[in-house]
């Protein structure tokens, strides 16, 4: 997916009208609108230009490329990701450790669920926000825990050292007092990487999943599929 | 800064399932029609992301406030909020409203289901006391739902059973073969005595008989039969792959925008205008209408436009809106409101749902699960001798509607398995990915409301929106009929769930009232502006035609008399059909205008 980066990007920039985001009234606020605009090397001339471009605009045809009427066929992420490089790379070891690789599928960071969960915790929303703060709250803990008990931080310490913090906090049911931060944080981090990874070809492919084909008939579940079911 | 149009026979206002069929119907009889949609245009054809995977899409495709069904939702500049447009509830009322501002209003996402009401369902109080009988009766309305079906084509089978209408031979197209899970649902379901039949859902199994069927739907009427010739033969079947939410570029699923508006403006007695947004209805001396008011939403500028009839198809809610906001000397309550009734009665579908998880259904063999994307089967309500009997506590009945198995996996397939995995990670965590792939099945109750004073719409006394447009405020409270319903669909998913040999993942309350979805929340929002045997305990006849205005018409949701359980878009056509039919004859006779 083509995403909102500089300066390379400037020809979807043109495609994704930017005045919108700012014309439109909630979703994106105006200062992240702002901060795209800046980012775009638009300035707030850019912004006037683009209200007026929409005064005279003719009949409202095809998408506006607005957040509430975006391009769906060729979607951007109209904000920036925002997680820093050794956030990054905690987050790859660590989605690792949740789906690793093995003779079917490659491993989660290899298919970019790190980067997806900084796309995931650097959106406007406020369920996204409120996930971000759980990630930062939480690999600060997982550092501090690594350095509490190994003297080095997680991604320095031994692959048997990061289970052994990893066992405590994995079932959050479970988790005692000391470990329920970290737990909370555990369970977002894996649900995401799991969001990431299987909502790839890759993890489709391993899952078996044969669908969103065009087919030039429908067809009653094969024998296999009923007999597992105990339907015949 | 205003300015006057030319006049039209009929405007049409909104372009959804009411306006796309009144339109088509007006313009196949020779009848010049303006049509105002409030949004933007749209072209399914162009514009829908057909095989787009969860990946493309910011945040996996998952939903959020601006696209509050997910990224590839259909839904243009609407959701739960529209910019600049807001609403209101009264205190302790959290009422939603789903609104779309795009040609084709919501027939671009809604889920297709089409199921008749019942002969039950057009006479509820003569039959239980409760709610109000509609002014005709389903013998009235067959014809109709024979020619709805046969022009947007649903898939199908006549089972014969009670209240739960079959089509004419002939009108239904046939029902692909049920998935996996249904199957087992089926399965599941005999020993509770809950039928599981094909469900009806307006796609196209098969292309349609573009020879044969136009001069069925409209005999001695080239015109028509020419433009609906063309507009079937432009339509494909359904290739079995794709949400149908996102809409449908090969035109197999029906949407206003494919089915409807193209032969419509073929006729060339159509004029659609987008980004108008229909505010008030205008009033000659004499008490009729004379046109309409909008705000052109590109310039910002007021404009009038005339004809001799006014259609309001803007959906329930927003034709309530538009009646209230009419005021006037000769009705200062809004406009055909000398019955009080505008914005009155208005109900939703009873909705709630459990979900479950069957172990018979882990580590199913790969398999092709998508089908129509929509169910193939479903349970029409079981119990109506049981409600004859008394010996239920709640007067009317749900609907069934399910799913689950292999489809295509999205952000929600894997999030939350601690409860069965104690908390896996690594390997043993993929591993249990795959095992619990598909394994997983819903089932949402959509039930009937019975019409209460307390729910309705009215204008907020402050709040306005960005054109200055008084906005409504909505007013809900549920009866125990409802709430006992919702409670009933909990325990009777709970028990399918069961004996599919599975267990709960969501909540069972045994309280209806925290169970029960929002009121708007399932998006069938009718009532509002009643039809009725007489002016004064109803604002129109039963040709949608205002009692007070003879050349005022609401042909959408607005009015409907009761709610059953069947989803309401098919009926919204069907009524919107017989009630253009009346107004070309009294065109015609030079009753009207």
């Amino acid at each position: 997916m083509a995403r909102v980066r500089l300066p390379r990007a400037r020809t979807q920039i043109e495609k994704y009208r930017v005045s919108e985001l700012i014309a439109r009234e909630g979703g994106l606020n105006r200062r992240m609108a702002m901060k795209v605009m800046v980012a775009l090397g638009l300035g707030s001339t850019g912004v006037a230009r683009g209200q007026q471009a929409r005064l005279e605009a003719k009949p409202n045809v095809g998408p506006a490329g607005t957040l509430s009427d975006p391009e769906l066929k060729q979607a951007i992420v109209p904000w920036e990701r925002t997680l820093s490089e050794s956030q990054l790379a905690t987050l790859a070891v660590l989605c690792d450790l949740i789906l690793p690789a093995d003779q079917r599928s490659p491993s989660a960071s290899q298919l970019g669920a790190h980067e997806f969960i900084d796309e995931w915790v650097s959106a406007p929303y406020e369920r996204q926000l409120q996930d971000r703060a759980v990630l930062f709250e939480g690999l600060e803990w997982l550092d501090g825990e690594s350095n509490r008990r190994f003297g080095s931080s997680f991604v320095d310490v031994t692959a048997d050292r990061r289970h052994q913090v990893c066992r405590d906090i994995c079932n959050l049911p479970d988790a005692t007092e000391p470990h329920r931060l970290g737990a909370r944080f555990f369970a977002l981090v894996r649900d995401l990487t799991a969001t990431a990874f299987w909502t790839t070809q890759e993890g489709m492919d391993d899952l078996g999943y044969v669908g969103n084909v065009p087919l030039p008939k429908w067809e009653a579940p094969p024998k296999a599929v009923l007999e597992h079911l105990g339907l015949e | 800064m205003s300015r006057t149009d030319d006049a039209y026979d009929v405007i049409v206002v909104g372009s959804g399932a009411a306006g796309g069929m009144s339109a088509y119907v007006l313009a196949c009889e020779g009848i010049r029609v303006l049509m105002l949609e409030a949004g933007r245009d749209y072209d399914p054809v162009g514009e829908t992301p057909m095989f787009n995977l969860p990946k493309d899409a910011p945040l996996r495709g998952a939903d959020t406030p601006d696209k509050p069904f997910g990224f590839y939702d259909a839904t243009v500049d609407g959701g739960w909020r529209v910019p600049g447009e807001p609403y209101t509830s009264g205190e302790g009322v959290d009422f939603l409203w789903w609104r779309a501002r795009m040609l084709g209003g919501r027939t671009n996402h809604w889920g297709r289901i089409s199921l008749r009401m019942g002969e039950y369902d057009f006479k509820p109080r003569s039959r239980d006391g409760l709610g109000f009988d509609w002014p005709m009766s389903y013998a009235d309305l067959a014809p109709y739902y024979d020619k709805t079906e046969t022009l947007i084509g649903v898939y199908g089978s006549n089972e014969g059973l009670e209240n739960t209408p079959n089509s004419s031979p002939g009108v239904l197209q046939p029902a692909p073969a049920p998935r996996a899970d249904e199957l087992l649902t089926k399965n599941g379901c005999e020993p509770l005595g809950i039928p599981v039949i094909p469900a009806h859902l307006a796609i196209l199994s098969e292309k349609q008989d573009y020879r044969r069927l136009p001069a069925y739907l409209h005999p001695s009427n080239r015109l028509a039969q020419k433009v609906t010739q063309d507009a079937m033969q432009a339509r494909a079947a359904c290739f079995w792959a794709t949400p149908c939410g996102r809409g449908c570029s090969i035109k197999a699923n029906f949407q206003s925008t494919t089915v409807l508006l193209p032969p419509a403006l073929a006729t060339g007695n159509l004029t659609i205008r987008t980004d108008a947004m229909v505010y008030e209805v205008t009033l000659h001396k004499d008490g009729r209408t004379s046109g309409v008011r909008y705000v052109d939403k590109r310039s910002g500028n007021h404009v009038t436009a005339q004809a001799r009839v006014v259609v309001l198809a803007a959906s329930a809610c927003e034709s309530a809106r538009i009646l209230l906001n009419s005021k006037s000397a000769a009705f200062p309550d809004g406009l055909a409101n000398g019955s009080g009734l505008v914005g009155k009665y208005l109900m939703d579908t009873v909705g709630a749902g459990v979900r479950g998880q069957i172990p018979a259904m882990e580590n199913m063999p790969a398999h092709n699960a998508d089908g129509a994307s929509g169910m193939h089967m479903y349970m029409p309500w079981w119990l109506y001798q049981d409600q004859a009997k008394g010996e239920l506590d709640f007067a009317r009945g749900y609907h069934i509607e399910f799913g689950g198995g292999r489809r295509m996996p999205s952000g929600n397939s894997f999030t939350g398995l601690e409860k069965l995995t104690a908390g896996s990670y690594g390997k043993q965590f993929k591993d249990d990915c795959r095992r619990y792939y598909g394994s997983f099945i819903g089932f949402s109750g959509r039930g009937e409301m019975i019409p209460n004073e307390d729910c309705y719409c009215e204008i907020d006394p402050q709040e306005k929106d960005r054109w200055g447009i008084p906005v409504l405020r909505f007013q809900w409270r549920w009866s125990d009929h409802e709430l006992n319903q919702v409670r009933h669909m909990q325990h009777t998913f709970k028990d399918i769930i069961e004996a599919m040999g599975g267990r709960t993942t969501t909540p069972v309350y045994d309280d209806g009232a925290d169970a029960i979805k929002k009121p708007g929340e399932i998006i069938h929002e009718v009532g509002g502006a009643r039809m009725g045997a007489d002016p004064t305990s109803s604002v129109l006849n039963q040709y949608c035609q205002a009692w007070e205005v003879p050349n005022l018409f609401v042909t959408d949701g607005a009015a409907f008399v009761s709610n059953a359980d069947k989803n309401p878009t098919l009926s919204i056509m069907a009524v919107a059909w017989r009630a253009c039919d009346y107004l070309v004859q009294e065109l015609r006779s030079r009753n009207i205008a």
